[in-house]
């Protein structure tokens, strides 16, 4: 593998009682996923204000992806089907401005899908190296 | 001009003043030419001198509601537009609605003073609104110039919402109607575009912006007491180069904060100092929200729920929003 080559920065936001645990899962069994995913755990997928991926973006992030339990299985009975919604408006805002629609994500994965998440994770990471670096959202003065 | 006369209006205010019924009055006031006309509180009957009401009175009232019913009972006049704005703060619980007499006031569109210049060139010196037609006397002409007014309306009123009043205590004239307009003509414009098309377009219009956050403050919706903007770690609080992303993170996140709240009163792309259409973002999310979630117009009833506070097990899921448009349409 050439040292230069491109590798892109993951944000994944995930859940605490499902996709998190989903994370752990897959390393439990040993899958591979890149190393380039950035796990942050967030109580529920509805915690995760529009803010929170913009920002993301802003200092550097190439992809986000927002993981949550399955609609219907949340924690707190209904926390994912507000996130639901609220992201189907934001991507389709983020897709307004022209931005590549391929580096934001909504993957529902639970406890039990170690295997779903490490595909989920190495699919989305290559979408978005075939995409490139994040250039349209990025800020010069958040990077180092 | 406008149908409803200032002496109708004054007539009111005078009235309830007087009788002691309500303590001050929300209207509008003359600033220092005839169309930079600025909301007011006026306290007095004498001071009601300076009270305005004409083709340039587009500013909507709604929001000083929330400070003003704190120290008066207050009488205010609403356009029909308006009276939504003053509906969605009620549902939010913003002021009492005992603390206000609304008089819903019949509108026939108002001017758009950059429309205006546009048509009638700089150093205008007066406006003077006679049947159909503005009047203008510039610096630079000896002639006044005559603007036949249906030319120069706000974008707004363009596309008017309704001419009916949502909701009021009296009216100063028969109920209007409900008017049909073509609002989303301009954002299905700029979907049909390519993404690089639409990023530079929005890379141009946003980059114009100077954070002066006229739009925040004037927004009916906007009410929060402190704003994430305000905060010197948001990343997002001050002037940005023109390349970055942080004017459209700001403006993003402004619309979103009011998705669902937003009334589409046009007062963000009115005030806009850079001529920025910002309703257009507004204007989007309420588009794909009816299209998703059903039509829901925001301050049409007070406390009526808004999409993005409820839900159904059937929702469009946030990967399929995007079935059916081509990615290189």
């Amino acid at each position: 593998m050439p040292i230069n080559e491109y590798k892109p920065l993951i944000v994944a936001f995930c859940c605490n009682w499902c996709s998190y645990a989903g994370a752990d899962l897959a390393g439990n069994n040993r899958a591979n996923y890149p190393c380039d995913v950035k796990i942050i755990r967030v109580p529920c997928s509805c915690r995760v204000n529009p803010m929170f991926i913009l920002k993301a973006f802003q200092r550097g992030a190439d992809g986000v992806i927002l993981c949550g339990c399955h609609p219907g299985d949340c924690h707190y009975t209904s926390g994912n089907y507000f996130t639901r919604r609220r992201m189907a408006v934001l991507f389709s805002l983020l897709d307004f401005f022209g931005i590549e629609r391929e580096r934001t994500r909504v993957e529902w994965i639970s406890a039990a899908e170690g295997a779903k998440f490490a595909a989920t994770m190495n699919e989305f990471t290559k979408t978005v190296a075939a995409l490139g670096e994040n250039r349209r959202l990025e800020d010069l003065r958040c990077k180092k | 001009m406008q149908k409803m006369t200032r002496e109708a209006l004054l007539e009111k205010a005078r009235e309830l003043l007087s009788s002691g019924k309500v303590s001050a009055v929300l209207g509008w006031k003359k600033g220092e030419f005839d169309y930079d006309v600025t909301p007011a509180v006026f306290d007095s009957v004498d001071a009601l001198e300076d009270f305005v009401w004409g083709d340039f009175c587009g500013a909507n009232l709604s929001k000083y509601l929330i400070k003003e019913t704190k120290k008066h009972r207050v009488l205010v006049f609403l356009k029909p537009c308006d009276t939504y704005s003053m509906n969605q703060l009620l549902t939010e619980h913003r002021f009492e609605r005992e603390q206000v007499h609304a008089v819903g006031v019949p509108c026939d569109g108002m001017a758009d003073i950059n429309l205006l210049r546009r048509k009638a060139g700089e150093g205008i010196v007066s406006v003077d609104s006679i049947g159909e037609e503005i009047k203008v006397e510039t610096l630079y002409s000896d002639e006044p110039v005559i603007i036949d007014r249906r030319e120069v309306l706000l974008e707004r009123c363009v596309n008017c919402k309704s001419k009916k009043h949502a909701a009021f205590d009296e009216l100063l004239s028969d109920a209007g109607e409900d008017s049909s307009s073509d609002r989303f003509q301009d954002v299905e414009k700029l979907e049909s575009m390519t993404p690089d098309e639409r990023f530079e377009f929005w890379q141009n219009e946003l980059s114009r912006c100077i954070r002066c956050n006229a739009c925040r403050d004037v927004c009916p919706a906007c009410t929060c007491e402190t704003c994430v903007f305000n905060n010197p770690s948001s990343g997002a609080e001050n002037k940005a180069p023109v390349n970055s992303f942080e004017e459209q993170m700001f403006h993003i996140i402004r619309a979103f904060h009011v998705a669902g709240r937003c009334t589409d009163c046009g007062e963000c792309a009115r005030v806009c100092p850079e001529h920025i259409p910002l309703h257009l973002i507004n204007r989007k999310i309420i588009k794909d929200m009816n299209a998703f979630y059903g039509v829901f117009q925001a301050g049409a009833e007070v406390g009526a729920k808004s999409p993005l506070l409820d839900y159904t097990v059937s929702d469009i899921e946030p990967g399929a929003v995007f079935d059916g448009r081509d990615h290189d349409a």
